[in-house]
């Protein structure tokens, strides 16, 4: 579903932010990225969402070799992919139920669906009946819930997050670490972005560990526990 | 399909009428500079067009007298009318006999005395013609033509005048063409900078609508709509100052025509003119908008 192969990222001002990476992502699968900040774990979700482009080596998405997609197709590209962003970026002028329902807004959905799929997706994320609130007036936790409930609105196959319990206490974490396991459950492919070691801990999940950039060879949960 | 894309195309109209309703203020204001742009070449141009109408009324300044020489008779005087009347860049003609054009003289001369010291009377026959067309070329076509029948002897035009209006009104007119051009291009231009604001502004959205899939198409649309209403109503106020400024103009214009025994009024727009006024309007701001989203919306990349 996801598939690096030796991929090198520099960025303009030379800093060398991933250097050589492969790795490959099953259907259905569910992965971490940890490794301290800097490691490089932002720009690798960047190269899948098209944010980037690689300098060199090739990121493969759904069967599509990303640097064989044209701007103009970029969108398309998007609408199949899930995206949680560590800073939300919610739409603060709109309600919670507008900010759902964008994507499906943008992919045409007549009327009556988006009603029906948004109050869908807030109901998973537990906050059906805020649909009417301004997302600022909702706590932090609750903002990252609605910025999962936009990822997963669209029914995407691949769900990405960054950092997507970065400001959250550790039981909210938790929480929304298990909704995320709820979506692998029914085939979503998810990969994870996150430094918080002691939380990935007690999921039982496959493990990319980036450091400057590099990604280690994969061992054993209970081993990579230790780094 | 298609309906989903008219529906999308609806509720971006919708939405940015919308936004417009929520800033008032800076709305208005943008409007007003727009409708004032317009108001400018539609005003100047219904002036002219005025003028020209009035200008139409003076064919009959067209006329020109031919007086026949002084040995020409009744029956060869009638003869000569006849045959020129029967011309068809001749609309008619009146002949004036020795006898009435003295009797006329000696009334609004003041010189009655003298003339009835006169033996013979000294004026000859003369013919008053009305050319079928006013145009320049015609009149003076004309007015050799009948200068070289035999008999007449001296042929009076006094079209200069006519001819200078007629080439101020079409001078005034080309001006206000360029006038049009330019304060359109200047609608254009403001429309843009209001447009690349409003990109500044909402920045953000445009960000997260991209990372979510928003195609380009997507996102200029709600602009381009914005830019649409700003037109629409920039137009429908251009129209609404020059109907004001031709009711202030109304009653002036009444008493001077009335000075000079016309009862001329100034005509205002039609429905097709003012139609084409707020449809201009919608058109540039389009297009300002259009200018303002090719340019900066494709800078604005997620990052």
């Amino acid at each position: 579903m996801i598939r690096f192969e030796n991929v090198y990222k520099r960025y303009p001002n030379g800093r060398e932010a991933l250097s050589g990476v492969s790795f490959s992502l099953e259907r259905g699968e569910f992965a971490f990225v940890t490794g301290p900040s800097g490691a490089g774990k932002s720009t690798l979700l960047r190269l899948i969402a098209l944010i980037e482009r690689p300098t060199r080596g090739a990121v493969v998405v759904n069967q599509q070799n990303t640097a064989r997609v044209p701007r103009r197709k970029i969108p398309a590209f998007r609408q199949r992919l899930g995206v949680v962003f560590q800073d939300h970026k919610l739409l603060y002028d709109r309600t919670v139920f507008d900010n759902v329902a964008l994507p499906l807004v943008i992919a045409g959905f007549p009327h009556r669906d988006i009603g029906r799929r948004v109050r869908a997706a807030l109901d998973l994320v537990g906050l059906l009946g805020r649909e009417r609130h301004a997302p600022i007036t909702l706590s932090t936790g609750e903002q990252q819930r609605v910025g999962i409930a936009r990822a997963i609105v669209n029914r995407p196959d691949v769900l990405i997050a960054d950092e997507p319990t970065g400001n959250l206490d550790p039981e909210l974490s938790r929480e929304i670490m298990r909704l995320f396991a709820r979506f692998n459950e029914v085939g979503v492919t998810l990969l994870i972005a996150t430094h918080d070691l002691e939380l990935t801990a007690e999921f039982p999940h496959r493990r990319l560990r980036l450091v400057a950039g590099k990604l280690l060879p994969e061992t054993a949960g209970a081993e990579a526990q230790a780094c | 399909m298609l309906k989903r894309y008219l529906g999308l195309h609806a509720q971006a109209l919708v939405s940015a009428a919308g936004r417009l309703a929520r800033q008032p203020g800076g709305a208005l204001l943008t409007v007003l500079v727009i409708g004032v742009a317009l108001a400018l070449p539609g005003g100047l141009r219904v002036l002219v067009s005025n003028a020209d109408a009035l200008s139409g009324s003076w064919d009959r300044a067209a006329d020109f007298s031919a007086y026949l020489a002084l040995g020409v008779g009744d029956e060869r005087a009638r003869a000569l009318a006849k045959q020129i009347g029967e011309r068809d860049d001749v609309a008619g003609v009146d002949l004036i006999p020795p006898d009435e054009a003295l009797t006329e003289f000696r009334e609004h001369s003041g010189l009655g005395a003298a003339i009835d010291a006169l033996e013979e009377n000294p004026l000859p026959y003369t013919l008053v013609i009305r050319p079928a067309s006013g145009a320049a070329g015609d009149v003076e076509a004309l007015a050799a033509a009948v200068a070289a029948l035999d008999g007449v002897d001296l042929v009076q035009l006094d079209t200069a005048w006519v001819e200078r209006l007629r080439a101020i009104l079409a001078l005034a007119g080309r001006v206000v063409d360029i006038a049009t051009g330019l304060l359109g291009a200047a609608v254009v231009v403001v429309m843009g900078n209001t447009i690349r604001l409003e990109i500044q502004n909402r920045r953000a959205e445009i960000e997260v609508t991209k990372l979510v899939g928003g195609t380009d198409g997507f996102i200029r649309r709600p602009f381009l709509y914005l830019g649409l209403w700003y037109g629409v109503l920039g137009g429908l106020a251009a129209l609404l100052v020059i109907v004001l400024t031709l009711a202030l103009l109304g009653d002036p214009v009444r008493e001077l025509a009335g000075l000079y025994g016309s009862d001329y009024r100034l005509t205002g727009l039609s429905a097709a003119e003012a139609a084409a006024l707020i449809g201009g309007g919608a058109v540039l701001g389009w297009a300002g908008a259009w200018v303002a989203t090719a340019r900066h919306l494709r800078a604005i990349e997620p990052k």
